[in-house]
């Protein structure tokens, strides 16, 4: 039994996390709103601050000292910002989207209460703190226009007072809808409220009232602001809902007493309810969505994986007896449930599957704010456009994409939109754009990152590369322009700062490239000087299943996963030369390593004899013909992890069962790569050349 | 026998920690509301011997709840505890008018939080003897 306060723990860093992941969408939605002189929805002031009082309180009582601190203050702030005592502008959005990227490291940290932490916490507190309130204008209370309640006025919160004057300022009337909901579907109802007064009226708060209300229903007075006329607020709630009333203004200032008789409660409008529907209502509002450790989806598809491994079990059966015409009937029945459950087996897989799957838009949010940040330590102008945020990808693939796309992006606003007066010399609008795009292509996602700067240089490219020891001036003339291109993910080409302007791309892109390629993915650039650049990332949409090609090495059987794999071919042993203590064959003109599995993993006796071939497999830009026994076919695997004492062993991805009792290792590409190329064996070939 | 408790709140995190807290050793049992609205579909249909609501929560906020249960017959029996993580006591002045039983400040410690119960529960008994 696991203890269950570390269940509590992690219920807190998910919820932290949700926290904070809201907090950068709605600060997003804020900045927005400010920069084009929007009017701001109070409601999402009011949902900034809920997101920040909500973390300062859970971080206190989970020991996270700094994240409560952080919290603390930018609750004060934002405290004033809903009750206008402060205003939204630049120096305040900084300090705002400062706590995003804080708040998500101190959660990460090790020991929450690091006294490392303490200098860098307290000088963002004093910054937050520097930015001053601004005294409200007091001209008398308004809510003395009104005959509110003390009752009602007792039970609102500083907050729902203030919105209650704020928009008595401003002008709206305000209403009382009384009205009786159904306790089952109450959350469906009050949905559907909203809704309906979205437009039209702006929801102070609800107060539960004692009539007319029983177990199953419940009468709510709606306190509402408007400043829609009355007439039409009425046409609009009382077929719905309950009565609508304007609450009295008071005509002399000591005035009418409190209004305290009641108003027969008006029925619900919802006709009878099934009970079906009552009881799908009633579990619906109760839990919307959970949280599942994705550990525990692993588990299940394993399960999936196993009955898919009883299944071809009972298949074999059923091959045993076809001969024998006395069971035929019972065969073609036992033929046909095997077809049946097969179906099931593969929409459970399909259904585990899309619980993997969450939508781009949570990098993308991540990505916006990044926009943002690099646009302003550029001083330039960038206009984010987003499509298809709603693109599903496996949780894993999300996790690992946000660096690499951030790179991405920092590098298009670093480096390719040019700065607004380069841009306005060259006919371009002041504003760049930089477009993310999502969506689905067969069984992979792409992901593009596009602008409109200034485009790569193919040619300083191919100068900085030979200039670099990365190509030589022979080879170098002979270069496409793409290739010229694809040279920007070479190592060691834009890894250095001066590169950086002369390339129109910098930091780190042969990371980048690795990175994906770890994804089982792919990367492609396209790019016009001038005109801007693209970069498309295509991704598997999930890693629990892979397309593999399945080989086989000494007898063993092992899969190699699809996206590595660029073609095969026969393996003719005259053909292999040795070059440089390592053995090579000729492709097309190109030299071409090959390494031959069956050594590597030091099988002994592995039949040496014609009739192998050569997988040649890619990764980024290099190439590597993987010599084998046999081929078998492509197959759709579940990788399974190889469990800790394996875990450790190089060049395995983990295992699969192949659905014939055969276990088949799946082959890690990007290790093999490495470890051909720079592992031990690398180095013994480069001491033989020396 | 174990206490009935209700907690309402729209944190997980603290719903997760109160349930913790108190359903070990079988102190109580605990039902978990996130909402207002959820609260009032349970404390119309069950009875507690404890209720433990957050101020702070959108829609119907613990106040309202409080008011709502002061009123209700079915929980004239249930003792209140009201969190709140304000110091200044605005919330402790208005939650005792409409019958709030204790206050419970944010963060708050497992054995705070069992305590404050167990006090409150044995007042309870003596007061029902």
């Amino acid at each position: 039994m696991s203890d269950p306060r570390d269940n509590v723990q992690q219920e807190f860093l998910a919820e932290a996390q949700e926290l904070v992941e809201a907090l950068s969408r709605d600060l997003l939605l804020l900045d927005e709103a400010h920069h084009r002189n929007e009017r701001i929805d109070p409601a999402l002031i009011n949902e900034i601050f809920r997101s920040v009082h909500t973390l300062k309180g859970i971080a206190g009582m989970f020991g996270y000292k700094h994240v409560g601190a952080v919290a603390h203050a930018l609750e004060d702030l934002l405290d004033d910002l809903r009750l206008g005592r402060t205003l939204v502008g630049p120096q305040l959005l900084d300090v705002l989207f400062d706590s995003v990227e804080r708040f998500q490291r101190l959660l990460a940290l090790e020991d929450p209460q690091s006294p490392e932490e303490e200098p860098g916490v307290q000088a963002y507190i004093a910054d937050i703190r520097s930015i001053g309130t601004e005294p409200e204008a007091e001209e008398g209370d308004p809510l003395d226009k009104y005959a509110i309640e003390p009752a009602v006025l007792s039970v609102l919160t500083e907050y729902e007072e203030h919105r209650l004057r704020a928009c008595i300022r401003e002008g709206l009337r305000l209403y009382r809808l009384r009205a009786a909901f159904d306790l089952t579907a109450i959350d469906d109802s009050i949905e559907t409220l909203r809704d309906v007064a979205s437009d039209d009226a702006e929801i102070i708060t609800y107060l539960p009232s004692m009539e007319g209300g029983n177990e199953d229903t419940i009468e709510l007075v709606v306190l509402l602001a408007s400043r829609v006329p009355e007439e039409e607020l009425k046409a609009h709630f009382e077929g719905r809902y309950g009565k609508i009333e304007a609450v009295q203004e008071r005509t002399h200032l000591p005035t009418l007493p409190p209004r305290l008789t009641s108003i027969p409660s008006a029925a619900v409008s919802r006709g009878p309810q099934s009970e079906e529907d009552q009881s799908q209502a009633s579990i619906r509002s109760v839990a919307n969505s959970v949280r599942v450790d994705i550990r525990k989806l692993d588990h299940l598809m394993n399960v999936v994986g196993e009955l898919a491994l009883v299944r071809s079990a009972v298949d074999r059966i059923v091959d045993r007896f076809k001969g024998e015409s006395t069971h035929r009937q019972s065969l073609m029945e036992l033929d046909r449930i095997g077809r049946g459950f097969e179906r099931q087996l593969s929409e459970l897989r399909t259904g585990i599957l899309d619980v993997r799957m969450v939508p781009l838009g949570q990098v993308f949010n991540k990505l916006a704010r990044i926009v943002r940040q690099a646009a302003r330590e550029h001083d330039k102008d960038v206009r984010l456009v987003v499509t298809g945020a709603n693109t599903e990808v496996d949780k894993l693939i999300v996790e690992e994409l946000t660096d690499p796309l951030m790179h991405l992006v920092r590098n298009a606003i670093d480096h390719g939109i040019e700065p607004a007066d380069a841009r306005t010399r060259v006919a371009k609008p002041p504003e760049g754009t930089l477009a993310l795009n999502a969506y689905h292509k067969g069984s992979n996602v792409v992901i593009e990152v596009e602008d409109d700067g200034g485009g790569m240089n193919a040619h300083k490219l191919r100068e900085t590369a030979v200039s670099r020891g990365l190509l030589s001036a022979d080879i170098s003339h002979e270069l496409t322009r793409q290739e010229m291109l694809n040279l920007v993910f070479l190592p060691g080409l834009s890894t250095s700062s001066e590169i950086t302007d002369l390339s129109g791309r910098g930091v780190g892109m042969d990371v980048v490239k690795t990175n994906i390629l770890r994804l089982g993915g792919m990367i492609s650039i396209a790019s016009e000087q001038g005109i801007g650049t693209k970069i498309t990332v295509t991704l598997p949409i999930t890693l629990a299943i892979i397309r593999a090609l399945i080989v086989t090495v000494a007898s063993r059987t092992f899969a190699l996963p699809i996206t590595a794999v660029r073609e095969a071919i026969p393996y003719v042993p005259e053909e292999v030369r040795t070059i440089q203590g390592r053995e090579v064959i000729t492709l097309r003109g190109e030299t071409l390593a090959i390494c031959d599995l069956a050594d590597l993993f030091g099988f002994r006796g592995s039949s040496r004899e014609e009739g192998r071939f050569v997988v040649v497999g890619s990764m980024g830009n290099r190439e590597l013909g993987f010599v084998v026994d046999g081929l078998i076919g492509q197959e759709d695997v579940i990788i399974k992890a190889l469990g800790k004492s394996l875990s450790s062993i190089r060049g395995f991805a983990g295992a699969t069962d192949l659905g014939d009792q055969k276990v088949a290792l799946v082959l890690d590409a990007p290790a093999l790569f490495t470890e051909y190329f720079d592992g031990p064996d690398a180095l013994r070939a480069l001491e033989t050349r020396l | 026998m174990a206490f009935q408790a209700l907690i309402v709140d729209d944190s997980s995190a603290v719903r997760a920690f109160v349930r913790a807290s108190l359903e070990d050793a079988d102190f109580a049992r605990v039902q978990e509301a996130e909402t207002g609205f959820e609260a009032l579909r349970l404390l119309a249909a069950n009875t507690f011997d404890v209720v433990i609501v957050d101020v702070n929560m959108p829609d119907i906020n613990g106040l309202e709840l409080l008011a709502f249960m002061k009123k209700s017959p079915r929980q004239q029996g249930a003792r209140k505890i009201l969190i709140s993580t304000q110091v200044d006591g605005s919330d402790s002045k208005q939650g005792a008018e409409l019958g709030a039983d204790a206050f419970l400040k944010k963060p708050f410690e497992v054995d705070e939080l069992r305590s404050m119960i167990r006090d409150l529960l044995g007042s309870a008994e003596e007061v029902s003897r």
